[in-house]
């Protein structure tokens, strides 16, 4: 019988293993209570000599076991590659519900593994609990954020597929002994038909800020040009935060597609975030909603950010923002 | 080079009907084509403008009413239209429409070389049904690509835009691609073009011409079910009005922790 909660643990392409995956444990735990402390299990394909240098980091977060398969050319990411050890390696395990983190590498990969094993995927979660019934019960936002659905599944492994920071890692060690398993899989006539070429590495000060900045400051379309996203930029700094952006700030070249927040961007969940500018677009706030405490400034004083903040303010933002700057 | 381009018409989301069994009730709802199947099929389209010799099937599971997008999209380059249309494949997951348009693909086209995908639907946003058509049709695919380099003899060049970075890969052919946004003018219909596109015959298969069990499309041949859909909650906050700067400044510090 299938048995357990199974993480999929991926390796960034600079070998750290993605913060998701402890986000995704701490729920487990949460799930696993309620199954009769069904074991918390994590999955590794990994390159042979970096498998030890990791078992470190799991060791404190819950699991049970962890399982792993190497192979020499688990360095780099390979869609069919991996797929293929994947489903090798979950067919021997077995469990009873596979969660995997929403990046692209989980976007790319879990389709992959649930096709093959006739199974279904629930993606972009935002919501897991287990129903009366024991099974996964699986909540995701659909048509822009508008409803809510919650989705079951009638096979083995029920998976699900969550965004990062849409759950908080464990604050607490939870040591267990946890148990090293090596899988073997049989890859020795298996041939990648994916050849890597290049791979560049977008600016770290972009990409991970966002993720565990305390603050954010956020532009939209009334910030209007760059001398209003260098105020942004002015206030993140006195903060000691940093900046993000609508969809239509990016695509009028202000910021980088990296801090678009929204869904088609980022999920955030700052403990303050400043919205300037921004309409508040579901589109939008699906992104930001999350944040202890929201904060807008905008010259409409009917915009919809208004009807999700904790506190507003009507006006121009090029003015606020500098008398804001000389108190702050 | 013969592509195939799986499209899909969204609804309007604004305003969204549920049926008994809480999947989306599509008929009587303002469609649009989905915005990422228009940058796949501009990709597409400057592939046959490069290289010649490139067909583009346009290919849709839908109502009878997706026909007049396929229509469109002939009109503005495609050569041909297939439509996935059966009462039977209502209600179906990801798992089951990879399933659908897998064996219509297999079964109708099968010398295709390249399967062209836009990497999201914005209404239900998955990212899975490319993939799942490509894990049934046992080729490889190549996810979140922003620009299709060169075609050349058996494999495509692509660059890929990942969450940290970006990615060049060469993938062998027959293989499924899923497109991102990308910044080309969208191409116009010609007047030609538009009567080509009334006057083309659309395919259109159901069920027993796919060779595909009726136990496996639709509602019944899906894994996944609804079981719950409610309005997405909002949050329950009243805004406080400021008006002065110094009020702001002192809830910034204290809602931002920089104070006691
Ligand atoms: C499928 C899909 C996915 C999407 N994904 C995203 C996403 O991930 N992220 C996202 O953000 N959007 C997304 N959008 C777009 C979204 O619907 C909105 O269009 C967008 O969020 C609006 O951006 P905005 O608030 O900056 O601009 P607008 O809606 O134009 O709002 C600008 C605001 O600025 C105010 N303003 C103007 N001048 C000033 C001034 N001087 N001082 C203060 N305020 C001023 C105006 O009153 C207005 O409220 C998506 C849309 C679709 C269809």
């Amino acid at each position: 019988m299938s048995k357990g909660i199974l993480i999929y643990s991926e390796i960034s392409a600079d070998e750290y293993i993605h913060t998701v995956v402890f986000e995704l444990s701490s729920k487990a735990l949460e799930l696993s209570a309620k199954l009769d402390n069904t074991p918390v299990m994590a999955l590794l394909i990994i390159r042979p000599d970096l498998i030890n240098s990791y078992k470190e980091a799991f060791r404190n977060c819950g699991f049970d076991k962890v399982f792993y398969v190497v192979d020499e050319r688990f360095g780099v990411y390979k869609n069919d590659l991996f797929a293929e050890a994947a489903i090798q390696a979950v067919r021997q395990i077995d469990p009873e519900i596979m969660l995997i983190g929403a990046t692209c590498q989980g976007r790319d990969l879990t389709p992959r593994i649930s096709t093959a094993l006739g199974t279904g995927l629930t993606a972009d979660c935002t919501a897991l609990d287990i129903n009366e019934k024991g099974q996964l019960a699986a909540t995701r936002p659909t048509f822009g954020g508008q409803l809510m659905a919650t989705i079951l599944c009638k096979k083995y492994p029920q998976m699900a597929t969550v965004r990062p920071k849409v759950f908080k890692p464990t604050v607490e060690n939870v040591t267990k002994d946890t148990a090293f398993i090596k899988l073997s899989v049989d890859l020795a006539g298996f041939e990648s038909k994916i050849e890597v070429l290049d791979y560049t590495k977008k600016a770290v000060a972009e990409i991970n800020t966002l993720d565990s900045a305390d603050i954010i400051v956020a532009g939209g379309k009334g910030m209007k040009n760059e001398e209003g996203f260098a105020l942004l930029k002015k206030l993140a700094d006195k903060l000691g935060g940093t900046v993000a952006a609508s969809r239509v700030a990016v695509e009028m070249g202000l910021a980088s597609k990296d801090v678009q927040v929204g869904q088609t961007g980022k999920t955030v969940s700052p403990k303050l975030y400043i919205a300037c500018g921004i309409s508040g677009a579901l589109q939008h706030t699906i992104g930001m909603n999350s944040a202890t405490k929201i904060i807008a400034i905008n010259t409409d004083k009917n915009a919809p950010i208004f009807d999700i903040c904790d506190y507003g303010m009507v006006g121009d933002a090029f003015e606020i923002i500098p008398q804001l700057l000389s108190k702050l | 080079m013969k592509i195939v381009l799986c499209v899909k018409q969204v609804p309007d989301t604004s305003d969204i009907k549920w049926t008994e069994n809480n999947t989306i009730q599509r008929e009587g709802l303002e469609s649009i084509t989905n915005p990422y199947d228009v940058y796949a099929f501009e990709s597409a389209l400057r592939l046959k403008n490069k290289y010649g010799n490139v067909s583009i099937t346009a290919l849709t599971m839908g109502p009878g009413q997706a026909e007049e997008m396929l229509r469109k999209f002939i009109a503005l380059g495609a050569d041909n239209g297939v439509l996935l249309c059966d009462k039977k494949f209502a209600g179906a997951d990801t798992y089951a429409t990879g399933k659908t348009i897998a064996s219509a693909i297999e079964s109708k086209i099968s010398d295709y070389d390249l399967i062209v995908c836009g990497q999201f639907a914005v209404d239900g946003d998955t990212a899975q049904t490319g993939p799942s058509i490509a894990n049934f049709l046992g080729i490889p695919q190549v996810t979140y690509v922003k620009e299709i380099l060169e075609y050349s003899e058996g494999s495509v060049l692509l660059v890929r835009e990942l969450d940290c970075g970006v990615e060049t890969v060469r993938v062998k052919l027959p293989a499924l691609i899923c497109v991102l946004d990308n910044d080309f003018e969208p191409t116009r219909a010609t007047i030609n073009g538009i009567a080509r596109g009334q006057a083309a015959k659309i395919e259109r298969y159901g069920i027993d011409d796919i060779d595909l069990g009726v136990e496996q499309a639709g509602l019944k041949g899906s894994p996944t079910y609804v079981s719950k859909a409610f309005r997405a909650p909002q949050k329950q906050v009243e805004c406080e009005f400021l008006t002065s700067c110094d009020d702001l400044a002192h809830q910034i510090k204290v809602c931002g922790g920089l104070c006691e």
